[in-house]
């Protein structure tokens, strides 16, 4: 029990990164709505995001800048002292890669409302089905 | 890294990130999600990755936001859920 205990104390981070991504999966699948379910999908990158940043984080460490690297040369690093600076590096791309994504599907969501007058989705299921009922009817099963 | 401030700031980014998914106007939930980035952004900046924090600052709580207020004033507010 003890254990457990500390366990679920000391990794405090990794909880709240499963329960984000727990929340963005529900809000991707649950939720009718375009643009909450693009909502969800950043919570679900953002989460991840915060799990590779937890990673690289120390107790005890400074940012991952050399101390003292002008002038006297001569001392050792040890990299016990800095935060790990390769997750940070990664995860830039990352963020940018997201808002990519996030520009790319509103402008899918505002075409669908364009053309559909609706952001819900089973709305527009159902003028999809009573604008082709035939197309619909002879390309077999539909949801 | 302060524990007791990462704590407090990973509840608000939960409470942000449920908030942004169950408010029932789409303007109020982009702008909870702006919140729910700025929170974030806070938390990577105690983490030590500043060039994360400052980067979500700009990108994920400025420009998202902004894309999410224009999509929203293009279509519609009414969400059902």
């Amino acid at each position: 029990m003890e254990a457990i205990t500390t366990l679920i104390i000391a990794k405090y981070n990794y909880w709240a990164v499963i329960l984000l991504i727990v929340i963005g999966l529900y809000a991707m699948i649950a939720k009718k709505n375009l643009v909450k379910k693009i909502i969800g999908m950043n919570i679900f990158q953002t989460a991840i995001i915060l799990f590779y940043v937890s990673i690289g984080a120390k107790r005890g460490a400074t940012l991952p800048i050399i101390v003292h690297a002008h002038g006297d040369a001569a001392h050792a690093i040890h990299a016990a002292d800095y935060i790990n600076p390769l997750p940070h590096v990664l995860m830039l791309t990352a963020i940018v890669v997201s808002v990519a994504t996030l520009g790319v599907a509103l402008a899918l969501a505002m075409k669908i409302y364009f053309h559909y007058g609706t952001l819900e989705e089973d709305e527009i299921q159902k003028k999809i089905m009573d604008r082709e009922p035939d197309k619909v009817a002879t390309s077999g099963e539909h949801l | 890294m302060i524990w007791q401030l990462d704590l407090i700031i990973l509840l608000m980014v939960v409470i942000c990130g449920i908030s942004a998914i169950s408010i029932r106007d789409l303007l109020g939930s982009a702008i909870m999600f702006g919140a729910y980035s700025f929170m974030m952004c806070l938390l990577w900046s105690i983490m030590g990755a500043v060039d994360v924090s400052f980067t979500e600052a700009s990108v994920g709580a400025g420009v998202s936001t902004v894309f999410f207020v224009a999509a929203v004033f293009r279509t519609t507010r009414r969400t059902r859920d």
